[in-house]
């Protein structure tokens, strides 16, 4: 049967060349980077050129790179370190009511732990926060504001530049987590007066289970995990060379090809976007129709629920999300959709095809054809849609 | 993950629509929780289900009990269809995930709110 991937925002497919630039680190340089001798050097080297790597891509220098062992893993560290480094200044912690769980979740338990007070902020019905926003929460004891640079259900890109500058005057840290955002649009750490960001490698080709976290220079950021002092005391544990490696040679062909391959994917994702809402009637377009990741698509689709469209497609062949509780497992659907102010019912049937530089048009058209006929289908077996009266 | 029974249910829900001059409906669930089912039911003479249809809203394992359900009852009398009982939805059905189990709930309740709202108009 045919296989159509769009399930980009979960993960992708790792690059042939990525896999290719790491195996020498399996097998031929596997030597520890903190030992004396020679395998140590040669393991080293891969370590090193793969932080100036990714510094050049944030716009850093390659000393504010420290490797993490992934998006959920960064955000921890800069959520509970920043916390822990600036009690004295205070506990309170502005964030957005749309990031995802790694930040909402780990804020949380920090309420419950007494460690943190948080401000949720509220979204507008695209999904998105004002620096307006953040400049009236921010409090004399905030001691970090963390916003999402886009959102990984609905695409929609922040405003992190602005939100950054009001951060800058008020003297507050700014940490943003752009696991959806590097290598797929332009993030420069300077220019947009980050202090802290957090990146995935699974997100844009590299291997799962790394990362990196951009640490402003004179930011105070403690040992996550304690040991050995790798990282610049900040993550102990022996490097996953070549995990690194794979992260940073998947970023710098993300970067080299990153305008040609957004526009590329902005021509299918808005012949995705206007197909789905000429052949469907009832749907809505989730996230913002302009300031959005240039390979998301997000769409309501009324009267039927996410899970069972999923099970359609996938039955196709093709490979899609939800944001319906049962793809979440729990009783309520996404708190993203919740949060744009969607009801319970039209955010159970949310469906998000999300496209990678893989994508071909010839799939965009296979989607185009199968998708129809499947909603036409479920809707007839769905008792909230009367036939007609439309 | 589902079994292939579920699955087939699933993709060939038998049974599925509205009985127009339906002798009893039900309709349990709530769109905020994700599932709606709907069933209609037609009897007959010495208090037989001669037929039975149902409308789901809800994931795949909703559709699936849905349609087992119906399967399971049609051709019997309705005191026979108010000793169904969700496991035995479950175990037609061959299994289902865990958090999945309150669909076959909802299953059983929609057939004994169908075969309530049939006592109901009859005693009127």
């Amino acid at each position: 049967m045919r296989r159509v991937y769009l399930d980009n925002a979960a993960t992708t497919m790792v690059r042939p060349e990525v896999v290719e630039a790491m195996l020498p680190y399996f097998s031929e340089f596997y030597g520890n980077p903190s030992s004396l001798h020679s395998y140590a050097r040669d393991a080293y080297r891969g370590l090193d050129e793969a932080r100036k790597t990714v510094a050049e891509a944030l716009n850093c220098r390659s000393e504010e790179i420290i490797f993490t062992g992934g998006g959920s893993e960064g955000d921890n560290m800069v959520l509970r370190g920043i916390a822990h480094a600036y009690r004295k200044k205070g506990r309170h912690i502005i964030t957005s009511a749309v990031e995802h769980h790694a930040v909402l979740h780990t804020l949380q338990a920090m309420e419950r732990e007494g460690i943190a007070e948080v401000s949720y902020l509220p979204v507008d019905e695209y999904g998105l926060v004002t620096a307006g926003q953040v400049l009236e929460a921010i409090r004399p004891d905030t001691v970090l504001v963390s916003i999402m640079f886009a959102n990984n259900e609905v695409g929609t890109i922040m405003p992190v530049e602005e939100i950054g500058a009001v951060c800058r005057e008020k003297g507050v840290l700014f940490h943003t987590d752009a696991v959806q955002a590097v290598g797929h649009i332009p993030v420069d750490v300077q220019r947009m007066n980050i202090d802290l960001l957090t990146l995935a490698a699974h997100k844009f080709h590299g291997p799962k289970g790394v990362g990196a976290l951009y640490v402003k220079k004179g930011v105070r950021l403690p040992a996550f995990i304690v040991g050995g002092g790798q990282e610049r005391n900040k993550r102990a544990g022996t490097e996953n060379v070549p995990g690194i490696v794979g992260l940073a040679k998947a970023l710098s062909l993300q970067m080299e090809h990153m305008e040609e391959n957004a526009q590329r994917m902005l021509c299918l994702r808005d012949k995705l976007i206007v197909g789905i809402k000429s052949s469907i009637p009832d749907v809505k377009l989730n996230g913002h129709p302009k300031l959005r990741l240039p390979n998301n698509v997000n769409y309501s689709i009324r009267f039927i629920e996410g899970e069972s469209i999923l099970l359609m497609l996938d039955l196709n062949g093709i490979a899609a999300s939800s944001g319906s509780a049962c793809t979440s497992g729990s009783l309520d659907p996404s708190h993203v959709l919740l949060s744009m102010g969607l009801t319970h019912e039209v955010a159970h049937g949310s469906l998000r095809l999300t496209m990678s530089e893989f994508t071909t048009e010839d799939e965009i058209d296979y989607v185009l054809e199968v998708l129809p006929p499947i909603i036409q289908r479920l809707r007839d077996m769905s008792p909230l849609y009367k036939k007609g009266e439309e | 993950m589902y079994t292939e029974k579920v699955l087939d249910h699933f993709q060939n829900p038998r049974n599925v629509g509205e009985i127009e001059d339906a002798s009893g409906i039900g309709t349990v669930g709530n769109a905020k929780c994700g599932d709606i089912m709907q069933m209609s039911i037609k009897i007959g003479e010495g208090e037989v289900i001669e037929d039975v249809k149902f409308k789901t809203f809800g994931c795949g394992a909703a559709v699936a009990t849905s349609s087992m359900a119906t399967e399971l009852i049609k051709g019997k009398t309705i005191d026979e269809a108010m000793r169904l009982t969700n496991s035995a939805v479950v175990e037609a059905l061959e299994g289902l995930p865990p958090q999945k189990i309150h669909c076959s709930v909802l299953a059983e309740e929609a057939i004994k709110a169908a075969i309530e709202d049939y006592r109901k108009k009859k005693t009127k």
